[in-house]
């Protein structure tokens, strides 16, 4: 049981955790697309912490910007709210 | 139903976490994945391929059939949704 | 053809974020030999780019990428990915093995020669997806 436990990891870990429960609870589309795309960011801050650069700027090209875009475009399709 | 659906949620939360003990620490030179081929990688991934950051040396050169075929899998995808979804702007008449 | 979000404000910036876009987006592919990058990341933030303006201003400003252009560019990328693997055989070594290609640099240059031209499709590739996915989804809107 060797956690490693450093403290900008604990804090991003948390951040994404909370985004990830705030992304389904919020009941505007929208609005959840938007949380979405914080926590890509928050995981692409985590894998430049944990030295994966690549991955980082991957994460945070396709996971902050073409996939909202996409969700916003898909969810202007459809209607907006999630029930 | 929400109630119950917590069930298999919390025991596969728990299993994760109980497995999660068993992971390498983050940058162990001792890990697997850093025993078997990346130590020739990082020792001649310079001179052989060129290239400073090793991970495009090891996409681009080491392992390109698999970048071939990640392309070819990209294309394929946005044919298809090309195909699917835009069928009434190219005027297709039966769909 | 009326899905723009445009507004003088969102106009002007992205009139003026558009070049530098570009130019990281071309940095990232060339550049992903020494620094943090390749064809998909690079070819991801061209995409980005070419998505911004198709949001502010509609298809008129995209600098009229058709789908079919941008279907073009996709199959374009994998038959440059290929082109470079089947040079290979041809000069005598393996497929997708750089350092047989007839220049006259060292072996890891040359190799490294190869590896940027592959990453030149892919980023053609992933640039041509992205515009056909986000076309098809508004389009499919507009007319639907």
């Amino acid at each position: 049981m060797t956690l490693s436990l450093e403290p900008l990891a604990v804090v991003f870990l948390t951040l994404m955790i909370a985004c990830a429960v705030a992304v389904l609870s919020v009941r505007d589309l929208l609005a959840a697309v938007v949380v979405f795309g914080t926590f890509s960011f928050f995981s692409a801050t985590y894998f430049a912490v944990l030295g994966a650069v690549d991955v980082a700027l991957t994460e945070a090209a396709v996971g902050g910007a073409i996939t909202a875009v996409f969700f916003v475009t898909a969810i202007f399709r459809t209607d907006r709210g999630a029930d | 139903m929400v109630r119950l659906s917590l069930i298999p949620f919390l025991a596969l939360g728990a299993i994760l976490v109980a497995a999660a003990g068993g992971l390498p620490p983050v940058g162990d030179p001792e890990s697997p994945p850093a025993t078997h081929v990346s130590p020739r990688y990082i020792m001649f991934g310079h001179e052989e391929t060129g290239a400073a950051n090793l991970v495009t040396g090891v996409l681009a050169d080491y392992r390109s059939y698999d970048t071939l075929g990640e392309t070819t899998v990209i294309c394929v995808a946005g044919l298809a949704c090309w195909l699917i979804l835009g069928s009434r702007s190219r005027g297709d008449k039966e769909r | 053809m009326n899905f723009a979000f445009g507004s003088p404000a969102l106009d002007a910036a992205s009139r003026l974020m558009t070049p530098f876009i570009l130019m990281f987006g071309a940095y990232v592919v060339m550049h992903g030999h020494d620094s943090p990058g390749g064809g998909f990341q690079g070819g991801v933030i061209i995409a980005a780019c070419v998505i911004l303006v198709r949001l502010v201003r509609g298809r008129a400003g995209g600098w009229n990428l058709s789908p079919e252009t941008a279907l073009a560019l996709t199959c374009a990328g994998v038959g440059i990915f290929v082109g470079v693997g089947l040079l290979g055989p041809i000069f005598g070594g393996n497929f997708l093995d750089y350092a047989a290609l007839p220049l006259s640099l060292k072996a890891g240059e040359v190799r490294a020669v190869g590896s940027l031209a592959i990453e030149i499709g892919v980023a053609l590739t992933v640039t041509g997806v992205l515009t056909l996915v986000f076309d098809a989804l508004v389009e499919a809107r507009n007319d639907g």
